[in-house]
Formats: structure tokens, C-alpha cells, sequence
């Protein structure tokens, strides 16, 4: 048996009364793009919820590029055949045991069913199908136990005039916000595990995103480069395309060094590249700034640190994982794909020159006193605003092997 | 030069002078390793993905669901020893397979019963099919796996893998195993409609590259891997991927779906005729020659649903026994004037006892030591199966009457 319907329930933003119309058209339009290659099924919207009618087109690649559209809460594959009791049983029990057939704990599984009757030329009320099913099912299946209150399993099953409709499984979605529904932020991405994590949770919140990388060619080698736009890319699987600044930073890392405190040269760095993210964000109608750090992870991530990291810029900045456990970043990171490009051993900017003992109480009247003699550094970020590469992600693979396949 | 006829497809294909442009192209420009971090690498990386991509698509399933392997029989060992050691500690340590499947099943089978697994062998009948009833009835409690060829390599016979997917729906712990190396590119293979959990297929069966197989393994499914020592194809799998045999699978497969329909058709018309006209030699000639199978092949409808029901074979493969005529006799005769067929699966045609499947299928010794194997290709034509035909009946008279005369 092979689906004939995906149900799709929508999320969170049932919560929005006003723009709920608005979400749905969000992600309606994501889901239309995601059938794009399969031109056979149409889509269909229902208050709060949205039928993909397959007509032919296979489940299995809708479902997985579904699973993730931000503002999809869970999806079902939906079964149909003929309004007549012995093939709904038939049709029930198959679902149910492919279900069962997927489980691994040999526990009895609390199972109901939902049946409704909306076709009154259908000999049997929605209490008696509700039986009949349920009966049947338990007769013929093993591993099961009822419970109408809190079912693992529930078998639904609806009648209609053209047709009944069947199913039982409920596949989780990505949740959230449909994308861009929040508006846009930048976010700072390192090329670590948390800063993809970080621009990832703030996609599911609704924002749009900006990347911005600062890397320190050819101190660093064009592998970290290659990373970073890895980690992009992967993050495109949960929007259409993500731009990525790349921003030259070499320069303005050397010059701060000239200054002398090795100890307060990573707080220097950060305050720059705030200042630069606010000025990219400004340009791009930004209205957030988005890091991964994580409180107490590093020197650079205390307090104080952060508090100094903060001060030159009047955007707020969201720190996604700031309370998270790095087992938890870490979970995420893998869920979404990211991990196994996060921790390719290639340096980033942040880790070059880096002194033994950086400062983690950093101090802000020195700190303003040193940037008073920096007086070149208005002029650097200029310049390395300027000269910023804008990829677009996904970075079309050098060619798409059409010729070779 | 004479016309050199090879009908013996079913042991390999020709491989289509795309892919072998595409795989030559490949092993020189795309020689980095795959896994590697390096541009160079990478590119050889996104070059598999696409394959992987493209192979997905083809068969309706996700790219996460296809890993790469080097051959049918690894796909088949890997599918087997696979489960039965992710699970035998735990579901089971009983297992259900055919007779007459092909040896890289049998030995894995050997292998399981050798680590103390019990192995069921559903019996098959003259056409060498499984009753649906017969695999109802090995099902046990403790089975962890079923394993059945969509086509028997040997004589064809198409099994009703939809009917036993259903079954065992009912059988929760028990996973599907299906080795569609003779299906691909002829039957529809539609795994998930199937209920098939595990399926093998062989490149160089249609028109790859040797040294390139697959696995599908549905979404869910856990495998212990055979090969351990890297995490290519997510752990499923180690080993450096062969990127240039990947992609021209990758190509083959796509050429041999577009050509499927119409290849189909033409080679049900090939098979049709070639049994009618040995069917008609036998009954003028009195050649002992007897066609394996009860009926023609399956037809259109059966093709695309690969219908349960149908007692036939795959179009793609004629297989006849000449009982009292040795098979390898007759094989080395008809290779004398530049025609070359089977007496079995090539994994095994080198052995001289009598065919365990056409055995298993009810055939005396003497029978089952005289099976011959025909086995298609699109690119024949009527002429082919006329000129075989009429080589085969003049070979097989001559061969009978030496045999009386000593």
C-alpha cells in the first residue's frame, strides 16, 4: 500500500490568531517548492492543516524534504479505499502492523481508534466503525492494549463521500516559525558546532538569515573557508538560499595585535566584528544579531566578556545556546547535520594568535582608552566591509554532473 | 568475422558506451578520494551524492536509503549477515529463504547456520515459485529475516515478493530481504510498496560497470556493517568509495528506466517466439528437450505490477532442460559455432553436480544436470532467437545421435 495523501498539521502558529492567514501562505509556498519536481501533486488547505493529494508521486523523498519546513508541527501519510467495512479493517490493520513492525521494545502498545462517519449513506455510525475496527484490529494484531485516554497509537480513520481515509502514523516536523515570518538577523558563524546550531534555532523561530564569517586567509587555510560554506549549505536544506558574507578580517587582526595586550586581544577582536555585524545588518534590515556562544565555555563568553563583547553595538544580540549543554548543542547539531562538518579540524580566526591566558574579566575603561589610539580601525572595517565576498548558498556544486550522469 | 550471438545477459551485460565514457572520464578527473577535506576531495564527494541522488530518485526511495556497495553478493551479505547480527542476540535466531536462490544467498545461509541460526528453505514449485502459504507457514515467533530474489537467477521465476511483503506486515519482527539483481531495470521495483526492507542490485547486470552493487535499506532499519574501519556511507559501509563504477551505475540505471517500456515489450516477443518454435521442434523432432516454466512470460500488466499471481517467469530469461544431454555438452557445442548461453548462474556453473534449483523444482538428476539458460537483451533481434533456435534443435539432434550411436 502506498499513501495517496499527506495530512500536514502547521504549528505554533495556530497561537497567532491575526496572522495566521499569512503563515499558512509561508508555508504553503515552502511546501509547493518542495513538489516542485513532482508535478502531479497539488496541494490543498484546510483550517489549520494541508493536504498534499500524491496523485502517483512517491512519498518518501515529499516526506523527507517536508520534515524540514519550518511551521510543519507533524505530517501523516494518509491511506484511502472504498467506503465498505472489510477493506477499511484490511486497509487499518496493514498500517498498524507496519507500525508495529517499527518498533523495537517488545512493550504493549496503548492504541484507540478515531473514527468518524461523514458519509451518512455509510451503513455504520462513527460508534459502531469505532468498534468494529477497534475488535478487529486487536483480534488480528499482537502487542497491543486499549486506551482511549493517551494512545501511542491512534488509528484514524474518516469516511467521507469519496472515500474513507486512513492513517496511523504521525511523523514529527521541524516546528517553529514558518521562515522569515520573524523578519531577518545576521548571524556569526564560526565554522564550531554551536554557531550553526544557533543560526539553525533562530530559522525555526521564523528569521531569515544573514551568515557572516570572518576569517583570516591565509593564515587560515581556504579549507576553514570551504567549512564554513559546508555549514551553510547544510543549513539551506531548512530555507531556499542563505547568503553568506565572507569578511576579510586578517588585516584588522594584525592591526589590533600591534596594540600590544595579548590578553585583551580576543575581547578587541569580538567588539570589531559586532561592530561590522551591526553595520551588515544595518545594510541587509537586519534587526537582530545572532551568536553561538554559550555561556562559560570559553574565556570570551564570561559575563564581563560578554558584556564587553556587547557594548558597542545597540542591536540586540541573541544568544540561541547560551543555556544550552554542550551535549545538547551537540544533539542539535547532529539532528541537523552539521556536526560531522563542525568538528573538521581546520583553525578559524578566533584561534589564531591567541594568547595563553586571555582576560576573562576584561576591563572597560582599558579597553576604551586602547581603542582611543586605534585609530586606524574605523578605516580597516570599512575596508573589509568593502572588500566582503556575498556567496550564495547552496553553492552550486562546480558543475551539477548532468554530462557525467 | 561471424555473428558471435551472447545470450547470456543474465550472467552480465554490455556495458553502454555512455558509462563507459562517464566512468573514464571519472577515475581521471575525479581520482581524489571522496572522504578526502581537500576541493579535489570534495568534488569526488558531491559527484557520489549526485549519484546517490539520482539513484534514489530512480528507485522512489532517499538518498539517505541507498548505500553503495561493490557487488550483488556483498549487497546480499551485508543485507543478511546484517541483520542476523544486529539481531540474532535478541529477535531470533531463525531465518526463512528459497532453494533457488542465487549462490551469494545460499552461502550466507551456510553462514548463519554454521553461527547456530536455524534456516527454513520454503519449498518451490515445478515453475519454481514459493506458495505464499508454504512462507506463512515457516514463519515462526524467533524470525528475524526473510529472504527471497524477486527473479531466481536460474530459471527466472518470478516471486510474489508484494504478497509475502504483505504477509509480513503481520510479522513485526521479522525484516524483508529481497535480491532484485535479475528485477532491476526489467520488473517494477517499487520497494516501498512492496514492504520490502533490504534490496540488492547488481551494476553490471544492466549495462554498469563490475565493482559497483547497491543496498537500499528502508529508513529505520538497523544493519551491523560488514566492513568496518571508516564511516563512508554513514557507517553502513567502510571503505573508499569507487566513484567512477558509482556514477556509471548511476548512468546506467537512468539509461535502462527510460528504455524499460519499450525494451520490455520487444523482449516478451523474443521470448514467445523462442519457446514456440523449440516447443514446435520438439514435438516434430523428438529432441527430449522440455521448457522450464508452465507458460510464457509474464505480461505487461504482470511487469509493471509484478503481478503475484502469474505462474510464469521473467521475458528476460528461457531456461529448458534436455534430460541425458549434460549441460555443459551442449553449452561447449553451441560455443563451437559462436553461440553462447548458460547451464546456470555463472557463481556456480562451474559446478558439475546437478542443479540444487532445478532440483528443488521437482526435476530428476538426470534432468537437472541438462538445464540451459537462455538469457536476453534488448539489442536482439528476431533473427537471433531464429538462427539460436535453429542452431540449438541441429546441435541437440546431432549430440542425441552420437549419444546412441556409441
Amino acid at each position: 500500500v502506498t499513501p495517496d495523501q499527506i495530512l500536514i498539521r502547521l504549528g505554533e502558529l495556530t497561537l497567532k490568531g491575526k496572522n495566521r492567514h499569512r503563515f499558512e501562505q509561508r508555508v504553503e509556498t515552502a511546501v509547493k517548492r518542495v513538489l516542485q519536481p513532482h508535478p502531479r501533486a497539488t496541494v490543498q488547505r484546510a483550517f489549520g492543516r494541508m493536504y498534499i493529494h500524491l496523485q502517483g508521486e512517491p512519498y518518501a523523498p515529499i516526506a523527507d524534504a517536508l520534515s524540514r519546513i519550518f511551521g510543519i508541527q507533524s505530517f501523516s501519510p494518509v491511506y484511502t479505499c472504498e467506503n465498505e467495512l472489510a477493506l477499511i479493517q484490511t486497509l487499518s490493520l496493514s498500517l498498524i502492523t507496519t507500525t508495529l513492525a517499527k518498533r523495537t521494545s517488545e512493550a504493549k502498545v496503548k492504541f484507540r481508534v478515531t473514527a468518524r462517519r461523514a458519509d451518512k449513506a455509510f451503513a455504520l455510525t462513527s460508534a459502531e466503525l469505532q468498534r468494529e475496527l477497534g475488535g478487529f484490529v486487536l483480534l488480528h494484531a499482537d502487542g497491543l492494549v486499549v486506551d482511549i485516554h493517551q494512545p501511542e497509537l491512534d488509528l484514524q480513520v474518516e469516511v467521507r463521500e469519496t472515500g474513507t481515509y486512513v492513517y496511523v502514523d504521525s511523523v514529527k516536523g521541524a516546528g517553529g516559525f514558518p521562515a522569515g515570518s520573524n523578519g531577518k538577523a545576521v548571524v556569526l558563524l564560526s565554522g564550531g558546532i554551536d554557531s550553526p546550531v544557533a543560526a539553525w534555532l533562530a530559522m525555526r523561530q521564523g528569521l531569515r538569515v544573514e551568515l557572516v564569517h570572518f576569517h583570516s586567509y591565509p593564515y587560515t587555510s581556504q579549507q576553514a573557508k570551504d567549512k564554513v560554506i559546508a555549514l551553510g549549505n547544510q543549513l539551506t536544506k531548512y530555507a531556499r538560499e542563505i547568503r553568506l558574507h565572507m569578511v576579510e578580517f586578517t588585516d584588522i587582526q594584525l592591526y589590533l595585535k600591534q596594540a600590544g595586550q595579548d590578553n585583551l586581544l580576543v575581547t578587541l577582536m569580538r567588539r570589531a566584528m559586532m561592530r561590522l555585524s551591526e553595520r551588515i545588518a544595518e545594510a541587509e534590515a537586519c534587526g537582530a544579531i545572532i551568536t553561538g556562544e554559550n555561556l562559560g565555555q570559553v574565556a570570551s563568553q564570561t559575563l564581563p566578556s560578554l558584556t564587553a563583547t556587547s557594548e558597542p553595538v545597540s542591536l540586540p544580540i541573541l544568544r540561541p545556546v547560551m543555556m544550552m549543554e554542550k551535549q545538547e548543542i551537540i544533539d542539535l547539531a547532529r539532528k541537523i547535520g552539521t556536526f560531522e562538518t563542525s568538528i573538521l579540524p581546520y583553525e578559524d580566526c578566533c584561534t589564531l594568535f591567541v594568547p595563553k591566558s586571555p582576560a576573562t574579566n576584561p576591563n572597560l575603561r582599558v579597553i576604551h582608552k586602547m581603542e582611543e589610539h586605534l585609530t586606524e580601525l574605523e578605516s580597516k572595517l570599512e575596508l573589509a566591509l568593502q572588500t566582503k565576498e556575498v556567496l550564495i548558498l547552496p553553492l552550486q556544486a562546480d558543475k551539477n554532473f548532468s554530462d557525467l550522469l | 568475422m561471424r555473428h558471435v550471438l551472447y545470450f547470456d545477459h543474465a550472467a552480465t551485460t554490455p556495458v553502454y558506451d555512455e558509462v563507459v565514457e562517464t566512468v573514464a572520464v571519472v577515475m581521471r578527473d575525479y581520482f581524489a578520494n571522496p572522504s578526502s577535506m581537500h576541493k579535489l576531495g570534495q568534488q569526488a564527494g558531491k559527484l557520489v551524492e549526485a549519484a546517490r541522488e539520482q539513484v534514489a530518485g530512480l528507485f522512489g526511495v532517499a538518498a539517505g536509503e541507498v548505500v553503495f556497495t561493490s557487488s550483488g553478493t556483498e549487497s546480499n551479505a551485508t543485507a543478511i549477515l546484517g541483520v542476523a547480527r544486529q539481531f540474532g542476540a535478541t529477535r531470533g535466531r531463525h531465518v526463512v529463504t528459497t532453494p533457488v536462490e542465487h549462490p551469494s544467498v545460499l552461502a550466507q545461509m551456510d553462514v548463519l547456520r554454521a553461527e547456530g541460526f536455524e534456516v527454513t528453505e520454503v519449498p518451490v514449485d515445478a515453475n519454481g515459485r514459493v506458495n505464499i502459504a508454504d512462507v506463512a507457514a515457516a514463519m515462526r515467533t524467533e524470525t528475524i529475516l526473510v529472504s527471497v530474489g524477486w527473479v531466481a537467477s536460474e530459471v527466472g521465476a518470478v516471486q510474489p515478493v508484494a504478497e509475502i511483503g504483505a504477509l509480513l506486515r503481520a510479522w513485526p519482527k521479522a525484516l524483508f530481504h529481497v535480491d532484485a539483481v535479475q528485477a532491476v531495470g526489467k520488473l517494477d521495483v517499487d520497494m516501498h510498496a512492496a514492504g520490502v526492507d533490504l534490496l540488492s542490485a547488481s551494476a553490471h547486470k544492466f549495462g554498469g560497470p563490475r565493482g559497483a552493487g547497491l543496498l537500499l535499506v528502508r529508513d529505520g532499519v538497523a544493519l551491523q556493517a560488514l566492513l568496518a574501519g571508516g564511516d563512508q556511507e554513514h557507517g553502513r559501509r567502510a571503505g573508499t568509495p569507487n566513484t567512477a563504477a558509482i556514477a556509471g551505475m548511476a548512468k546506467a540505471l537512468r539509461l535502462t528506466l527510460a528504455e524499460r517500456a519499450a525494451a520490455n515489450s520487444h523482449v516478451r516477443a523474443l521470448h514467445t517466439r523462442l519457446r514456440e518454435q523449440l516447443a514446435a521442434a520438439d514435438a516434430t523432432h523428438g529432441l527430449g528437450l522440455a521448457l522450464t516454466g508452465s507458460a510464457g512470460p509474464v505480461g505487461s500488466a504482470d511487469l509493471d505490477a509484478a503481478h503475484p499471481g502469474s505462474a510464469a517467469g521473467s521475458p528476460y530469461i528461457v531456461h529448458f532442460t534436455v534430460p541425458g544431454l549434460k549441460a555443459q555438452v551442449l553449452l561447449h557445442a553451441l560455443e563451437q559455432r559462436d553461440i553462447f548461453v548458460s547451464s546456470r548462474t555463472a557463481c556456480s556453473s562451474r559446478d558439475e553436480r546437478p542443479s540444487p534449483t532445478l532440483l528443488a523444482m521437482g526435476h530428476s538428476r538426470e534432468s537437472a544436470l541438462s538445464g540451459i539458460r537462455i538469457s536476453f537483451h534488448p539489442s536482439h533481434t528476431t533473427a537471433d532467437v531464429d538462427q539460436l533456435a535453429d542452431t540449438l534443435v541441429r546441435v541437440i539432434q546431432q549430440l542425441r545421435k552420437e549419444a546412441s550411436s556409441q
